[in-house]
């Protein structure tokens, strides 16, 4: 049995069960609450998490759990200032369900403590800090994208068996960037490479030629670096402009070359990047996901979508194992973390701190599209340092 | 509205405010709790801007000082002590406003303006780049501050309503105190330097150093809002000083009104509530946001307490016809 | 750093300072001149780069894009003078910051709905999309240079116009002392307008000859706005050579600075001011 089918046949049993009790909540709905960016920098990637997770509850009837579901939405301005004042709103004022959100770390971090203190579940769709699902790890806490250690391990393996001794880092000094460097360096240097210079740009400048002028000086065997969004696309370009992408390879997150393929015009082309999901998987799933949400949402999915069908099939696994009770919070915990789920990227489980064990790919960039090459790493896990769970 | 009228709509909203807590509905409570910390933010810009003529576009940068002083300096896993903490933390977010009030207040005008800016920008970076306050994605104060003295705890933070009377006192207090000073011989030559900073001079007062006390001041009790803040979310991010903070906390002032302690906490609290508003209303509420600011700035100059005043006479025109 | 090196470096600041003054020039023109605060003047980059985005697009030549964009951008300054700013001469800084800021929210928000929030590139004209070669890794694209000679023609012709026509006269004049100037005779309004749109037009230009480097995305002007305003302070408000001035010292600082100290290399720009301001309160050159 597929696992779509596991998850239809418990919800099925849910609904035989809450019928025979006669339970009086069987018509209750599901409350989820949507924190996600709806203005700003991170705008769009909030829009296709709701559409993902939007398009999963469509496929599945409309439900979670065999319930209706009622969405409780809050824009976080990807502001973290904000950030407790608006999570508060849905998990004390609506008193949701599920708390899911969101693009920015900063932010995530301030709802985890809000979620954790309210004891509110809580899904991650996107942010990437290790923090979540390491030294901040809790019961309630769940992630269905990816920590910032996981692509960036995935590519230091790669850098190396492409036979590179010498590698420069760049990124923005912040903590995604950092954390992403250092996860390349750790799998790097293991594997008998030298990171010779580890440089960073205060976030969010965009003028990178001063640090183009010290790569071409210090002439490294390639170059990590770890950008995102318009900052991604125009330190492409200077790379290229620069003219050294002709010289030295270039290798980044896959965060460098998602959605900003079309901004970088000719200058993205054949990049190498490491990410949990790519263009071109062989796989049923990816095939109809895309499909559906071409279909519904008139464009193409992303990994962000991906990241937010799949909290909401990291959800569904938990409202089944608990018989579509969503205040039995206990059992809905033990359901996903037991769950594998059937996601686009490809099948793939919880770790014991609640973040995918999963396979991270190598992508090629070509026209718009981040193309698969290979599996970087099959089932990989975050180490989880600092989590005591 | 004379002076009887006022103080019976003070005591009103006084009467108002301490019934919140009785809803019951914690997610009202805090909101409440967190328009009065921007009350406070609020009275303390209003020192500068309403009343010394000293529009700071940097306030943002003492409010977060004091709630970083206020996570960094309590233990990671236990309560600090809020009678060392609170004091800590305002004393070093004066310290910062005296520091940088050296600078900036050889400036005016336009400098002035942009020099402050610059100012919170630069301490804006220093928790946002180095390793001094957890970086970009902030940190989080674990365990509220206890309140014990010896071993008596006169209440409890971690309880939603004494936090939430707490933070009303120390607003009462706020405003008391400012009243004070301002009617005080200090406030007064404050005042005086708003309308005219030279006459002041000739007079031979040290206007500099007046300023520089104002200034201080304003960082301090800009800080007991930060702190509070602090305590009240758990968490603290390099956001809390960008310029969008000062922007904002500058609106409410002028919304209620400048040079008006009251005008303040109503421009803190219309401020909140109509952006609560808006954000229920549609997902481009800063259109809304930024339109009634656009409006207000042409239409309303003297903010929402200069309205009971505009609406009489507009009354009184009437019936003079 | 080897002395290649180092050249290269005073290349990118050189060019990055260019960029700046730009941006600047057109501030410092409407604070100097008309006394207003402009916090919006990030958001006319913002309109200028998009611009050039949806008219590129549209035509398929950036330098076509430059050509419309220009006098749109004019008549959209001039239309928000006549709307907006006209009424704040007399009114003092503050309500003209909040308007700006105001201001700032609409025009972000108009842009999430006239266009997108997505990250857009804009290409490079063909006859200029090349390169030259520095060393045998590195090359230095042709636009970034074009980009630098524009700049530099900009600000002679700026200095021209307000040193030695006539509309520079009045604007100087209505600079000094406004009653005089309507005394004379002299439409000060008709000058205000033209100013304005004249600082529009600057912003708006250095975004569309910076959107094929930078590419086009969402609070893109909020980034360039603190950086302006710090040039400014820096050059004395209302002085064009002083924002020259300044625009190189932070572009050398902020170059240099990353390189040689990448600890602090956020709040070099903030401490270079600092320090200007310490020795000079009123900025480098204070009107001119």
């Amino acid at each position: 049995m597929k696992p779509t089918q596991h998850i239809i046949g418990a919800t099925a049993l849910a609904l035989a069960l809450g019928a025979a009790f006669g339970s009086a909540q069987a018509d209750d709905k599901v409350k989820v609450g949507l924190m996600l960016p709806s203005t700003g920098t991170y705008a769009a990637l909030g829009a296709a998490i709701t559409n993902g997770f939007k398009q999963f509850v469509a496929e599945n009837g409309g439900k979670l759990g065999g319930r209706e579901v009622e969405y409780y939405a809050v824009d976080d301005e990807s502001d973290p200032a904000k950030a407790t004042e608006n999570a508060n709103k849905l998990v004390k004022r609506d008193k949701v369900d599920v708390l899911v959100g969101t693009v920015h770390s900063g932010v995530a971090l301030a709802m985890a403590k809000v979620a954790r203190d309210n004891k509110t579940l809580m899904i991650v769709p996107n942010a990437g800090a290790d923090e979540l699902t390491g030294p901040l790890c809790a019961p309630t806490l769940f992630r269905s994208s990816f920590t910032n250690w996981q692509p960036a391990y995935a590519m230091g393996k790669v850098a190396a068996e492409k036979g590179h001794k010498k590698v420069v880092t760049l990124t923005w000094k912040y903590a995604a960037g950092q954390q992403s460097t250092e996860g390349f360096k750790e799998a790097f240097e293991k594997a008998g490479g030298k990171v010779v210079k580890e440089m960073t740009l205060p976030f969010p400048n965009v003028e990178f030629q001063p640090f183009l002028t010290e790569i071409a000086a210090l002439k490294p065997d390639a170059v990590y670096v770890f950008f995102a969004g318009a900052g991604a696309a125009k330190f492409v370009r200077d790379y290229q402009a620069a003219g050294l992408k002709a010289s030295i390879p270039l290798y980044g997150a896959g965060f460098l070359t998602d959605g900003t393929l079309e901004a970088m015009g000719d200058a993205g082309k054949g990049l190498l990047t490491t990410l949990h999901y790519a263009d071109g998987l062989d796989n049923k799933k990816d095939a109809a996901f895309r499909l559906n949400y071409a279909k519904t949402y008139k464009m193409q999915p992303d990994v962000y979508a991906v990241q937010g069908y799949d909290a909401a099939q990291l959800y569904q696994a938990g409202l089944a194992a608990a018989g579509g009770d969503p205040s039995k919070q206990e059992a809905v915990i033990k359901g996903m973390e037991a769950a594998k789920i059937d996601s686009p990227r490809g099948a793939f489980t919880l770790s014991k701190a609640h973040n995918p064990v999963q396979d991270i790919y190598l992508r090629q960039a070509e026209g718009t599209q981040n193309k698969v090459v290979s599996t970087a790493i099959k089932g990989l896990a975050d180490p989880a340092r600092g989590c005591k769970m | 509205m004379n002076a009887h009228a006022s103080l019976i709509f003070k005591l009103v909203a006084l009467a108002a405010l301490a019934c919140v807590p009785l809803s019951g509905e914690s997610f009202y409570v805090e909101l409440i709790s967190k328009m009065l910390v921007m009350a406070i933010f609020a009275m303390s810009l209003d020192l500068l801007v309403g009343f010394t003529g000293l529009v700071s576009f940097g306030h943002a940068a003492y409010f977060g000082i004091a709630a970083y002083a206020a996570a960094l300096l309590s233990p990671k896993y236990d309560a600090g002590n809020l009678w060392l903490l609170l004091p800590g933390a305002v004393g070093l977010s004066a310290l910062a406003a005296f520091v940088i009030g050296l600078f900036v207040l050889r400036t005016k005008g336009i400098y002035f303006i942009m020099v402050t800016l610059a100012f919170a920008q630069m301490a804006y970076f220093v928790f946002h780049d180095t390793p001094v306050g957890g970086g970009s994605d902030g940190i989080y104060l674990n365990v509220k501050p206890s309140a014990a003295i010896g071993g008596w705890e006169p209440f409890d933070l971690g309880n939603g309503t004494h936090q939430y009377y707490f933070i009303l006192a120390l607003m009462v207090l706020v405003y008391l105190f400012l009243a004070r000073v301002l009617q005080s011989p200090f406030g007064r030559v404050l005042v005086g330097i708003k309308s005219n900073e030279h006459r002041m001079q000739s007079m031979g007062y040290l206007t500099y150093r007046y300023k520089l006390g104002a200034f201080t001041l304003a960082g301090a009790l800009g800080g007991v809002a930060g702190f509070l803040y602090a305590v009240l979310f758990g968490f603290v991010t390099p956001e809390l000083l960008s310029w969008h903070e000062s922007g904002n906390v500058l609106l409410m002032v002028i919304l209620g009104g400048m040079g008006n302690l009251v005008g303040a906490v109503v421009g803190a609290f219309a401020f909140e509530g109509m952006r609560g508003v808006f954000e229920s209303w549609t997902e481009h509420w800063q259109l809304l946001m930024g339109g009634v600011i656009v409006a207000l700035v042409l239409f309303l100059p003297g903010g929402l307490s200069s309205l009971p005043a505009r609406i009489r006479r507009a009354l009184q025109g009437g019936e003079a016809k | 750093m080897d002395f290649a090196t180092f050249l290269i470096q005073t290349l990118n600041a050189l060019q990055y300072g260019l960029l700046l003054f730009l941006v600047a020039s057109g501030l410092t023109l409407v604070f100097g001149i008309m006394g207003i605060i402009n916090l919006a003047h990030g958001s006319f980059y913002m309109i200028g780069a998009y611009l050039a985005f949806v008219l590129t697009s549209a035509t398929g030549s950036l330098v076509l894009a430059i050509v419309l964009g220009i006098p749109l951008a004019l008549l959209f300054g001039a239309f928000l003078e006549w709307l907006l700013f006209s009424h704040l001469y007399k009114r003092d800084h503050l309500e003209q910051v909040l308007l700006t800021y105001g201001l700032i929210l609409v025009f972000e928000e108009l842009r999430s709905l006239l266009v997108d929030n997505d990250v857009h590139g804009v290409s490079i004209p063909a006859f200029l999309d090349a390169s030259i070669r520095l060393t045998e890794v590195m090359t230095y694209p042709v636009y970034r240079v074009v980009v630098s000679v524009v700049c530099i023609v900009l600000a002679v012709a700026l200095y021209f116009v307000i040193q030695r026509t006539r509309l520079g006269m009045m604007i100087r004049a209505g600079n000094d002392d406004r009653t005089m100037v309507e005394a004379l005779g002299i439409n000060i309004n008709m000058i205000y307008r033209v100013v304005f749109a004249l600082g529009v037009a600057l912003a708006a230009l250095a975004g569309m000859l910076a959107a094929p480097m930078s590419s086009v995305f969402p609070n893109m002007g909020s980034q360039v706005l603190i950086i302006s305003f710090v040039i400014v302070v820096i050059g004395g408000i209302g002085s064009v050579w002083g924002a020259l001035v300044a625009a190189l010292i932070v572009g050398f600082a902020d170059t240099f600075g990353k390189v040689l100290l990448p600890e602090i290399s956020g709040m070099i720009v903030y401490l270079v001011m600092a320090v200007v301001l310490l020795w000079r309160p009123e900025g480098i050159l204070k009107k001119g």
